[in-house]
């Protein structure tokens, strides 16, 4: 398996109380909240955690993209990790993901990452996705076309990356007459692309067809919804005609470890509440699932389930629901390769880093993760189970 | 009112239809077809066709609907399929807003024009109620001024099923996502219509505040208003018998 450390660079000086006060963290929290001087040390802080993490031997250091909230510092993912591409040395640094139908131009994000690739020696792994639905909101894009945009942006880019150029490409939302890209990527025939996603059907389809087999990684997700998201993945690729290797499916998962099972726990309740409770609280519903954004049938389901599941977390719930791995290293490995077992995942993804959970916190854990749980897991079998039952 | 269905070209449009006399092409407003106070009193007088646009209701987004120039095309479409005959346009929220693009686009269709409520104009400020951030329930209510008519709206519509309302809000999005439920082209070529158009307005309007109003007076040159007091966006509901009047005896004018 290969181990990562997934930071979303949340504001973590925020005052709770004005999320409360507002209703959320996002789009119509007032930036007066922001402090920058506080920003600047935040962001000092995070690169190091995230250089910290490479020194420390972690497969990647991975970043992602989300506007106006005090949720994530990175509306734009490309300048950290070209901090990063410069600091590290060994880590693979993952954008995860650009939203690609909030640009009007997508073969700069082609560019962008092709530039990146040599900054950082061919280390790059990106991720394609669609931005969540506040994204569209503060993007101002419709979000009725957001399907449309993010497929044929992901062709443009695609081939961008990969056809001789110059050449004309003609979509419905993108066209250019001249598309020839300097510098063409390092990694050929391109870098590496995963689809983040929280477990959408037609992006598993998507990414698991033959054409492409994108690794699929599973973000925030209770147990059963995740293992759901793995299976159909591979259902999708057997019905393809072939079998998926674990190095198509990533999890990613908050994770927090401390010397015994009781010390992680007390130690992460107030963050990982205050996390799910604040950080991830949107204005309505309807911003988070604007208008067209998905098919009426998963708007639904996304409606009745996965929203609901989470109001008023509490630590408890979230370790019963499997949505966050907490506990000494030796119980966090076992569930990590508990899970492996049933999912078949090659890559995991652990954020470190959650809300306002200071520093000394989370060097501890990360240090005590990177000692006592990666290493089991790097050499750890991925081929499942799963893989291995009779089809 | 009485179910039907229009062929324009290759789309079936479901429709409701009654009355009987001068035939008046409806176009509903943004939560959709459905019966008011307004266009059942219409019926009493005239022949009026109310069509299901494409995207909203019961339908899907068509993939030939890319804004509202598409719309105000295909609207157009829809009017050649209901004859040859001089026909009255008239339109609430976003299908005034159609309906405007429709008469600017071909003038000599229409025989009069009645804009109730229309989207398509901006208003100098950002409009005070975002209806895309809001719940189904708080949407509703926010286009009412009498609060006790937007409780009845909602009793009434208690039993649907909620994909008719994200069909509804697929459909206005796509139509007026950016800019928020205007156009700024439409300004430039209101001058175009040459029907005699009434424009109907709710003073509390909050979707379409009616400062916007002021635009479609200026720039459409044989346009009278009515302005209603303690009416919001809904007016078809909150002031249904008015406005059915004012419409009747301005069509009548319109003829003469």
């Amino acid at each position: 398996m290969k181990v990562y450390f997934f930071h979303l660079m949340p504001y973590a000086d925020l005052d709770l109380a004005q999320v409360d006060k507002h209703g959320s963290a996002w789009i119509n929290l007032p930036n007066a909240n922001f402090d920058p001087e506080k920003g600047r040390l935040l962001y000092e802080r995070y690169i190091g955690e995230l250089e910290l993490g490479d020194a420390l031997g972690f497969d990647g250091i991975c970043v992602n993209e989300h506007h106006q909230t005090a949720y994530g510092l990175m509306p734009a993912p490309n300048l950290i990790a070209a901090a990063l591409a410069r600091s590290t040395r060994q880590a693979r640094i993952c954008i995860l993901g650009r939203a690609l139908p909030l640009v009007g131009n997508p073969v700069a994000i082609a560019e962008e990452f092709a530039m990146l690739d040599h900054l950082s020696g061919g280390r790059i792994i990106t991720g394609f996705v669609r931005g969540i639905g506040t994204e569209y909101f503060s993007g101002s894009v419709n979000p009725t076309f957001s399907h449309e945009r993010f497929y044929e942006a992901h062709e443009l880019i695609l081939q961008a990356w990969t056809r001789p150029g110059p050449f004309a490409y003609r979509g419905k939302h993108y066209q250019f007459d001249y598309v020839n890209l300097w510098p063409r990527p390092i990694q050929q025939p391109h870098p590496p692309v995963w689809i983040p996603s929280q477990g959408s059907m037609e992006t598993i389809v998507w990414a698991a067809a033959s054409e492409r087999r994108y690794t699929y990684l599973q973000t925030f997700s209770p147990y059963p919804q995740a293992l759901k998201a793995f299976r159909a993945y591979r259902d999708c690729a057997l019905s393809e005609g072939y079998e998926p290797a674990p190095s198509q499916m990533g999890w990613a998962a908050p994770v927090y470890v401390a010397e015994s099972d009781g010390q992680a726990r007390r130690e992460l309740a107030p963050h990982v509440e205050n996390f799910f409770n604040k950080f991830i609280k949107f204005p309505s519903l309807e911003m988070r699932l604007p208008p067209g954004y998905s098919s009426i049938a998963s708007t639904k389901a996304l409606m009745s389930a996965k929203f609901e599941a989470r109001a008023n977390a509490t630590i408890d719930t979230l370790m019963d629901q499997g949505i966050i791995l907490c506990g000494s290293p030796q119980t966090v490995l076992k569930r990590i390769l508990h899970c492996q077992g049933e999912m078949g995942f090659g890559h995991f993804l652990a954020m470190l880093q959650i809300g306002a959970q200071p520093a000394d916190m989370t060097d501890r854990s990360l240090r005590l993760f990177a000692s006592q749980v990666m290493p089991h897991l790097k050499s750890h079998n991925d081929h499942s189970a799963l893989e291995r039952a009779p089809a | 009112m009485q179910a039907t269905s229009i062929n324009v070209r290759a789309v079936t449009v479901p429709a409701l239809e009654a009355g009987s006399g001068r035939a008046l092409l409806y176009l509903h407003g943004i939560d959709g077809p459905r019966v008011n106070p307004m266009l059942e009193a219409l019926a009493q007088s005239h022949r009026v066709t109310a069509p299901e646009f494409p995207g909203f209701g019961t339908s899907r987004l068509p993939e030939w609907l890319d804004g509202i120039e598409d719309a105000a095309l295909f609207g157009l479409d829809l009017a050649e399929a209901l004859g040859a005959e001089p026909l009255h346009l008239a339109g609430h929220s976003i299908g005034g807003w159609i309906a405007a693009e429709m008469a600017l686009r071909n003038p000599r269709r229409f025989a009069s024009l009645s804009l109730i409520s229309p989207l398509g104009a901006q208003p100098v400020a950002p409009a005070a109620t975002d209806i895309f951030a809001l719940p189904p329930e708080a949407a509703l209510r926010a286009q009412f001024f009498d609060p006790a008519l937007a409780e009845l709206e909602i009793a009434a519509r208690a039993g649907e099923e909620i994909d008719i309302t994200l069909q509804n809000r697929a459909g206005l999005a796509r139509l007026g996502w950016t800019p928020r439920l205007a156009s700024l082209r439409l300004p430039r070529w209101l001058r175009r219509i040459s029907a005699p158009t009434l424009i109907l307005w709710g003073a509390d309007d909050t979707i379409a505040p009616a400062e916007c109003a002021d635009v479609f007076m200026r720039e459409i040159p044989r346009a009278e208003i009515i302005r209603y007091a303690r009416c919001g966006h809904a007016l078809p509901n909150e002031k249904g018998a008015e406005a059915a009047a004012a419409i009747a005896a301005f069509i009548a004018g319109a003829r003469a």
